[in-house]
């Protein structure tokens, strides 16, 4: 995926002459295995066994007899699909994979629109502050995810908002943003306040490395600022659009943090809200692991269908540049 | 994103504390006369100066307090260590609605042969059944009860008249009264968060959520009973008189103190939440036993409540069990844990002759503990189920719905589902249901 070059010329590494080539090949040959044996090791271990496992669990559920209370009493045996079927008839999780998507088509539109905005607008030449924008951008990234909810939790809730008493002085009633037709708005707020930050900082660097000689270039054919943007930079940093918005579908498929962390301040969300607390509460609230592995199998492989159907979609209309 | 970046860093660590971890578990044959070293998963406040009274007394069997995440979050983390195999400790802080879901689990040993048989005669019968679960073994020693009272803003009622209700109809009538006075103020709220303090409440009017029939589970949730509490407090919710917002929050605290919610069903342990959380009303308060629903009776509901049990996967039992004996009946025991932790204890005896001043928040009611005495025993059996984190998960989401639409008629279909979730989620574990 080379952004960079697209100006320059680059002089191709010519084979030096032929004694010295099976020398050079045959000493580097198990060296790139010997760079990536670590993170494969521990990918293998930490990512790959745990995901295989999980597919086992999701095959398996437990069986109890009689009372189920001493030891003895609970045994694993073979469920077969049975825990997808669950999964994929219940209501409530149905219910909440709608909820997620429309999540998604709220927050990854304005996320990276706002990041696109602020990039070009921190690109653009006449702009003081670069520094210190860029900074003060980027902060809320920095804050993890449970701090910022718990943050909003409290700039939301009625009784301890400063908004409200702002609000209250000079006369106004302000809507709650916990009431359950703005809740989905409300914890979107959340998730791009801390996102804007990151995707902005991708954006502009994508940006930064657009040559200089086009912007003299479009500055000799008469072209406006605006113009610029709309027609010139944004076609050229499309790659990163489309990198950014895959790690955004992604994050908002798995939306957890926020709306667990404002659960115990509001009746409006539920346990099973996201896909994701459906998957935590069984495994560790209903002590079902077996059906949580089910759901997660399902949620993955969504994911990937989404996110792999989304770059195939846009591919050959972002990536046209990389060809020349 | 942020989950990818940060994901696989976090992974790399996580992955490297857990192959840690894992070699913490292991546990040495003890050889008698050496020095015992015990684990306490606790949440009780100050609990590792409590059982300091113990370690100076016993320099054999010494116990170190590992401070935990009260509630569902512990029994979480000991249930996932139980499965692990390792990494349990040796003894837990085990609320009596979680045992049934531990023993089921496997995580709690059968203490009976290594505590005295007059154990039994200390605690009330409905304590004791809550740590055998009616069957011959011995899963822990109950430590605190969890009665419930009201609590109510004696200047408040003085300002507009009132006086603390004695019945369910009365506490109605104040709380329409006090509403109507101050709109801003509500006698109390009804929290879709808490599905303890509910229970508790149909507990008063004698419901029991599960039953066991021979070897078969019985869920009674939707009961007359449970129906009559629920409908009641939809009622109150609907007319606006009470609040239907959460417990435990931010806003909550605010409300306490600002003498918003001018009244709080709650248990004996009330005073050390409201020392958190409204201090600046600190002597404001009385305590007067629950409404009734028929005038002149005397019952109450439980919330919450722990007890201290001994896991499968200790390699001391026995030490551990004499420990929990002591801290629980022992005189010395059961004075520190009345003084230094705030625990009401379970204990009948041992907790008259260690309760004798009101806790530091409620010094304007000399007879505190003399009131919650008199109600103490007063509770029903409840029998708590294998799947009582699904009920009340359940609770959560139901309720939830229910409170914020503010209509009576959702608290009853709210019960339904609770019923039909927690009846089906045992069917589908494979336990036999009546």
């Amino acid at each position: 995926m080379a952004i960079v070059d697209s100006g320059k010329t680059h002089t191709p590494v010519q084979p030096a002459a032929p004694a010295r080539a099976p020398r050079s090949r045959r000493r580097g040959k198990g060296t790139p295995y010997l760079f990536i044996a670590p993170a494969a090791v521990l990918f293998t271990l930490s990512i790959a066994v745990p995901i295989l496992y999980a597919v086992y669990l999701s095959l398996r559920t437990v069986k109890v007899s009689g009372l189920g209370l001493g030891p003895g009493a609970r045994t694993e045996v073979w469920a077969g699909l049975k825990n997808y079927g669950r999964t994929l008839t219940d209501h409530d999780f149905l219910i909440s994979v709608g909820r997620v998507v429309l999540y998604g088509a709220v927050v990854i539109p304005v996320m990276l629109g706002l990041a696109l905005l602020f990039a070009l607008l921190l690109d653009s030449p006449r702009i003081r502050a670069r520094g210190p924008s860029r900074v003060v951008i980027f902060l809320p990234f920095a804050v993890p995810a449970v701090v910022s909810s718990l943050l909003w939790g409290f700039l939301y809730l009625p009784a301890v908002s400063p908004f409200t008493f702002a609000a209250d002085q000079v006369g106004i009633a302000l809507p709650h943003p916990l009431d359950p037709d703005l809740v989905l708005f409300a914890i979107a707020n959340i998730a791009v306040w801390g996102g804007v930050g990151f995707n902005m900082i991708v954006l502009y660097t994508a940006l930064r490395t657009i040559p200089t000689e086009l912007r003299d270039a479009a500055e000799l054919d008469g072209c406006s600022e605006i113009q610029f943007a709309w027609r010139v930079k944004v076609p050229i940093i499309a790659p990163s659009l489309v990198l950014t918005s895959i790690f955004s579908l992604i994050a908002t498929l798995q939306v957890f943090a926020e709306p667990t962390v404002l659960r115990p301040l509001t009746n409006t969300i539920s346990t099973g809200w996201s896909p994701l607390m459906t998957i935590y509460r069984d495994a560790f609230t209903r002590d079902d692991v077996y059906s949580a592995a089910a759901t997660s199998v399902v949620l993955a492989v969504a994911t990937f269908v989404l996110s792999f159907g989304f770059l195939r979609l846009v591919q050959a209309k972002a990536f046209a540049q990389e060809s020349r | 994103m942020r989950r990818t970046l940060c994901g696989s860093l976090a992974t790399l660590t996580l992955s490297a504390l857990l192959l840690t971890a894992c070699s913490s578990g292991s546990a040495d044959a003890p050889k008698t006369g050496e020095k015992v070293q015990l684990n306490y998963w606790s949440w009780a406040p100050d609990m590792d100066k409590t059982v300091k009274v113990w370690n100076d007394t016993h320099p054999n069997i010494q116990v170190t307090v590992n401070k935990q995440d009260g509630g569902d979050p512990a029994v979480t983390k000991l249930l996932t260590a139980i499965k692990a195999k390792s990494g349990a400790p040796d003894l837990m802080q085990a609320e009596y609605q979680a045992i049934p879901t531990m023993v089921a689990a496997g995580a709690l040993a059968d203490i009976k042969g290594d505590v005295d048989p007059a154990l039994q005669s200390k605690f009330s019968p409905s304590v004791w059944n809550s740590v055998t679960l009616g069957t011959d073994a011995v899963y822990a020693v109950p430590q605190d009860s969890g009665p419930m009272v009201f609590y109510y803003r004696e200047d408040i009622f003085k300002k507009y008249g009132l006086t603390a209700p004695t019945t369910w109809d009365e506490y109605a009538t104040t709380a329409r009264k006090l509403h109507k006075a101050d709109p801003k103020a509500f006698l109390g709220t009804f929290s879709a968060t808490d599905p303890g303090w509910f229970a508790g409440l149909t507990q008063q009017n004698g419901a029991s959520w599960w039953g066991i029939d021979g070897d078969k589970w019985s869920v009674a949730i939707d009961s007359e009973q449970s129906r009559k509490v629920a409908s009641y407090w939809g009622g109150l919710v609907q007319e606006g008189v009470i609040d239907n917002t959460p417990m435990y929050t931010p806003s909550w605290n605010a409300a306490l103190n600002k003498g918003t919610q001018v009244g709080w069903l709650s248990a004996v342990w009330g005073p050390g939440v409201l020392a958190g959380s409204a201090q600046n009303t600190k002597g404001k308060w009385k305590v007067a036993p629950m409404p009734q629903w028929t005038a002149g009776a005397s019952s109450t509901g439980n919330w919450g409540g722990s007890s201290t049990a001994v896991t499968s996967q200790s390699q001391h039992k026995a030490a551990a069990a004499q420990f929990a004996a002591w801290i629980n009946t022992d005189p010395a025991g059961v004075k520190a844990l009345a003084a230094i932790s705030n625990v009401y204890p379970a204990d009948k005896a041992e907790s008259a002759a260690a309760l004798s001043s009101p806790p530091a928040f409620f010094t304007n009611q000399p007879d505190f503990y003399n009131v919650v005495a008199k109600v103490a025993d007063t509770a029903g059996t409840f029998t708590y189920g294998p799947n009582t984190n699904v009920a009340y998960s359940a609770y959560n989401d139901a309720f939830g719905a229910a409170a914020q639409s503010k209509s009576q008629a959702a608290f009853s279909t709210a019960l339904t589902k609770m019923q039909s979730v927690t009846l089906k989620n045992l069917q589908d574990s494979g336990f036999s249901t009546k």
